[in-house]
Parts: C-alpha cells; structure tokens; sequence
C-alpha cells in the first residue's frame, strides 16, 4: 500500500505502479509496447474519472488533507512573482503557520496572507501542522492595516486545521487575535479576497476570511468543527466521522448550495495534488477575474457591499409583527 | 448486582433508587456546586444566585440575568420574533429540529439569546444575555441575529450595549451558519465602535470557542464574573493537544486578568453600580454635546473672532 495515496485512490496507485513498471521493461528491454501501455493509461484515466464522480463527503474531507496536496507557499511559487515575505507580529515572535508577504500577481502588487502546512515531519512541526498561535493572526492583521495604507488588494488562502489549542496560544489571547482580526476586516478598505485551499477549520481558518468574496478549490472543505471533533461530541464515536461530515455539509458544492460562496475553482481530475500546475491555473484565473471586479468598486460601496454581505449571513425564521 | 447483592432482602438493599431519597429535596434547597454548602434558596435568589459561604458564582438564566441587572421599569424585548430553523436538516442521534423543540419545552425560551432594551440606573441602555441551559447556550443563527438587532437598537437610540455571555461556542448543527455568526456579530460591532457609543462584554462561566472567539472579546471593557471558565479551545481538548495536565485556574477569570485579556473581575451583585459608573463616564462627553445649546446652529468663526487684517 503507498501511503501518499488515500484508501479510496489505491486502485489509480496500483495501476500507475503497474505503467511505471512496464515503461521501465520497455525502455531496458528496448521493445516496443507503446498499444498496451497507452491502453492502460487510458484505462487509469478513466479509473480515475470514475473513482473521482461519486467521491462521498468524507472521502473529499480526506483529499482536502491529502499529504500532497499544494499549500501556501506552492501557489505563492506559481502563481505569483516577486515575493517578499513579511515576518513577526512586532510584539511576540513570528508563527510559521501563517505565511505573508508581498508580491505581484500579472504585475499587480497585493498582500498575500495564508496558512502553512508542512511536508515533511521536520517542517510540519515547525510549520505546526498549519495551526496559528495568536501571533499569527496579530501578524496577519498587521500586514493587512498596512495593505489598506498603500492600497493593496489582499489575497488569503485558507488551510487549517484549526487556530492552535495550546496553553500558550491561551495565555497570549487567542481568542483575542481571532476576535479582533474579524473585527478588522470587515471595516478594511480594500479588496479582500478569501480562498479555501485545502482544510477551512473553524474559527482558525475564519479568521483570515472575512472579505468581498470566498472561493474554494473543488475539493477543500469549510466547517464549524472538524468531522471528527463533531462525532466525538454529538455521537460519542469518532468513528462516526463519515456521517458528521455529511451532516454539516461541508464541501464546496454544498456550501455553494448554502449560499456562501462565489465561486468553485475546478481541480483537475485525480485532484489539486496530482497536478500543481494546472490547479494553480485556475485559481489564478479566478483570483484575477474577481480582482478586476472589486478594483472598480469605490471603497464606500466595497465597505457597504461587504458589510451587507457578512449581515446576510444566518438562517432563521421572522414571525411577523408583534 | 453482585452474587452478594442478591441475597440481601429487596427491603433493606440500598440501590439507586434509595439513594435518591437521601437527595436534597427539589425546589426548596440548592446544594453549592463549588463548597457543597445547602443553601435555602430564597436566601440564595436574594444573593443574586451567589454562594453566602463561598462566594461562588451559579449559573444563571438569561431573563435573571437581565432582570438583575436591568431597572424593573420600561424594558421592551428585541428579536424575539425571530425563531430557529434547520438549514442543514441536521440529524445526529437526534435531529435538531428536536433538539431545538426539547430545548425550548426546558428553557421557555426560543433561542439561547435574550435582548433587552431597558434602563440602568435610568440611563438608556440594551442588554444582551447568553441562556447557557438552551443548547449550552450556542451560537446559531438567531443568536447572531438577535445581538445584530440589540446593536442596532443601540445605535438608532444612541445607547450603550452590553453583553453577558455563557455559551459553549458555536451550535454546530448549524455548521458554517453557525460559524459565519462569528464575522457577522463582529462586523456589528464596529458599527456601534464608529458612533461612539461604549460596548461592554461580561463574559460569565463558561465562555467558550467561537462566542470567546469573536463578540466577547471585543468589549471597550471586558469584564467576567469571578472564576468563570474563559477560553478559546476546551481545558480537554488542551489536555490532549499537549499531553500535560493544566495548571490550576488555567482559563479562569484571574488568569485572564494576569495575562492581559480583561479589564477587572466583577462580583455579581456590585455589576449594576460598577457597569453603571463607568458608563457614565464614557457617555459623558455625548451627553455634554447633547444638552449643549445651539448645537445645531453653525458656529461662525468670524464673529467668535475676527481675523486680523494684515495691512501694508
């Protein structure tokens, strides 16, 4: 069993396995199966398109984690150019789970804000599994005042677990840094656009998503808790991570039913993880389409549309008069 | 039961349902949960729901929270008309829509948030209170709505707002509604932080996840009842985060005060006379403009004092 591949893509891990393999016959041996193994790669691709039309809700919760899924700093790389990383909350220290920075996008200047996962297991304890302490978000909301000093549009990607559960992080008000930064950017003036990459957790991802629009890459998730935090709670069984996820409906299409988001961006079969390149393509697309929009908007009306936006927010029912 | 059980005649085994006998009558008395003090609970109501032996803090409903807090003359309720609903049809062994209706059978209320327009010490004001016994007193939809609504009261009225929170966090049944109240409750209130007028955020045991995480935060002044749980992430979760046992008081009002995150620690039964005083000071220079004369008028410089002419 590869361990870079969920249970659910094993099948697509087999057969790929089984095409490297022959390639490699063919190339040592010097004979010619090019029929059989462009049959075969055909055959992955439709394995994959099969395996990738009827994905569960769980089963996208899962790919919204993959372990090879690209994170902040992949589409800073490809999408932008001229990247300046900002670091440290001018009062604490410097949280590598929240990357920011400037950087152009076309030629663009804007203030990019994300979280940050890691790859290895070196760099995922340094980057703290992507979970910000409180001085993340202060650094995030420092960068942020200052884009709305020099007119920058701000661009935030969202992939986190959730905002640190630790004692430090609750000595140094965590509940502070989130608070005040929801506070802030509902009143910022300038464009704030809020894409879930990966894992949208809680108040931890929420945090850096207050803006004019949400996006969200086809397979990431957005959620109150975490499937297994509300099993635990609400079934008594972990276990039950499958029906929690189902039940709050946490994935891009059923957000989009719910009427939160702007936009889907489309992942290319097989996922974001299987090609970098053409997922960050997309996302580009759609960061610049939206960037467009919003530029034109004066900020008076930006601050008015975001506020009604945000004020739109909630179902519920109003009797009539009393 | 055990083999040995057994052979105790049924009149004298002491199962469950003696031990219940043993139980303090319901109604008349309340045991302390903090000192195990039996309390008559009149004495205890007259106390403001607070322990006479140990100074404990009870928990208590959001209509006494506002009925002591508030003057008993010219309250008007706001957004009770707005009620919950299942934008998800959410079902875990329960569904919601049950868990809401038993909610609301237990509480008598229809969401775990009351707001009141009313008077402290004769001073316009709107109050806001978390029922921690509707749902652990989470925050849904209506909830966000409802403490929209206060704010606005308070701003249409040109009033302070103050809010008593007791709440678990965020109604997870309610998933990204539940969550996104967070942004909309913050986004009121830099309204209210734009015109002026103060917010006070009393937060009371417990106040936890995404109501700690956003409104309660973000008072002006931030106050919390004595040793109230405050926190962002759970003391469980923390536990098991970590792998070390917490240190004693962790998340409790006095840590929060030591480490910055509250303005003071407010015994219940002084909350009126303290909150009120400090209003009063924060509203004073509003009320200075407001009665000030001709305020209306346009101040023309050039009569107050005419420019010098320079001449050459």
């Amino acid at each position: 069993m590869d361990l870079k591949f969920l249970d659910f893509e094993q099948p697509i891990a087999e057969l790929e396995a089984k095409i490297r393999e022959l390639r490699r016959v063919e190339f040592d041996n010097d004979i010619n199966i090019s029929d059989a193994l462009e049959q075969l790669e055909n055959k992955s691709k439709l394995l994959t398109e099969s395996i990738f039309a009827e994905l569960s809700d769980w089963q996208i919760s899962q790919l919204s984690r993959h372990p090879g899924r690209p994170y902040t700093l992949d589409y800073i790389d490809l999408m932008f150019t001229d990247f300046h990383e900002l670091h440290g909350d001018r009062a604490y220290a410097d949280d590598p789970a929240i990357v920011c920075g400037l950087a152009r996008l076309e030629g663009q200047p804007v203030m990019i804000i994300g979280h940050q996962k890691g790859r290895d297991t070196k760099e995922k304890i340094y980057r703290n599994f992507g979970m910000p302490r409180p001085e993340g978000y202060r650094k995030a909301l420092r960068v942020m005042k200052m884009a709305e000093r020099f007119g920058l549009p701000i661009i935030c990607l969202i992939d986190t677990p959730g905002a640190y559960p630790g004692i430090g992080a609750e000595e140094r008000g965590q509940s502070e840094a989130i608070a005040r930064n929801l506070f802030e950017m509902a009143r910022l003036k300038t464009p704030i656009i809020c894409t879930v990459i990966g894992e949208g957790g809680s108040g931890g991802a929420l945090a850096i998503g207050v803006g004019d629009r949400l996006l969200m890459l086809e397979y990431s998730t957005y959620s109150v808790i975490s499937p297994e935090g509300c099993a635990s709670i609400l079934w008594k069984s972990a276990e039950k991570s499958q029906l929690a996820a189902e039940a709050m409906g946490i994935t891009s299409d059923r957000i989009r039913e719910q009427g939160f988001l702007d936009e889907m961006v489309r992942e290319p079969v097989g996922g974001a993880h299987r090609d970098f390149q053409t997922t960050a393509m997309h996302l580009r697309e759609a960061l610049l389409r939206h960037l467009e929009q919003l530029r034109n908007e004066p900020v008076e009306q930006l601050l008015a549309h975001r506020y009604q936006r945000i004020m739109n927010f909630g179902a519920y029912i109003e009797e009539p008069g009393k | 039961m055990s083999w040995f059980e057994k052979l105790v005649p049924s009149t004298i085994r002491t199962d469950g349902n003696n031990k219940k006998k043993g139980a303090v009558p319901e109604g008349l008395w309340t045991k302390c949960p903090n000192c195990n003090a039996i309390l008559y609970n009149n004495e205890l109501e007259r106390n403001s729901s607070v322990c006479p032996k140990c100074n404990h803090h009870m928990r208590i409903s959001a209509r006494v929270r506002l009925a002591l807090f508030l003057d008993e003359q010219g309250q008007e309720e706001i957004g009770q008309q707005i009620k919950p609903t299942d934008p998800l049809k959410f079902k875990d062994s329960k569904r919601y829509k049950d868990r809401i209706s038993q909610a609301q059978k237990q509480t008598k209320e229809s969401d775990a948030l009351v707001v009141i327009k009313g008077k402290l010490k004769n001073k316009d004001i709107v109050a806001a209170a978390f029922d921690f016994s509707f749902m652990g007193g989470s925050m849904g939809s209506v909830v966000g709505e409802r403490f929209v609504r206060g704010v606005n009261k308070s701003l249409e009225i040109g009033a302070p707002f103050i809010v008593f929170t007791a709440s678990g966090g965020a109604r997870m049944q309610e998933s990204l509604f539940s969550l996104f109240q967070m942004a909309k409750t913050s986004a009121a209130l830099t309204r209210l932080s734009e015109a002026g007028l103060p917010f006070i955020s009393c937060m009371t045991d417990p106040t936890m996840g995404g109501v700690s995480a956003s409104l309660a935060m973000l008072g002006d002044i931030n106050v919390a009842e004595p040793n109230a749980l405050i926190g962002f992430a759970g003391p469980r979760v923390i536990e098991q985060t970590v792998r070390e046992k917490l240190p004693e008081g962790f998340q409790r009002s006095e840590f929060l005060q030591e480490h910055g995150a509250i303005d003071m620690i407010i015994d219940r039964r002084e909350m009126r006379d303290k909150i009120a005083a400090m209003l009063a000071m924060l509203m004073a220079s509003r009320m200075e403009t407001k009665i000030s004369p001709n305020v209306d008028e346009p101040i023309i410089l050039a009569e107050a004092e005419p420019l010098p002419v320079v001449q050459d």
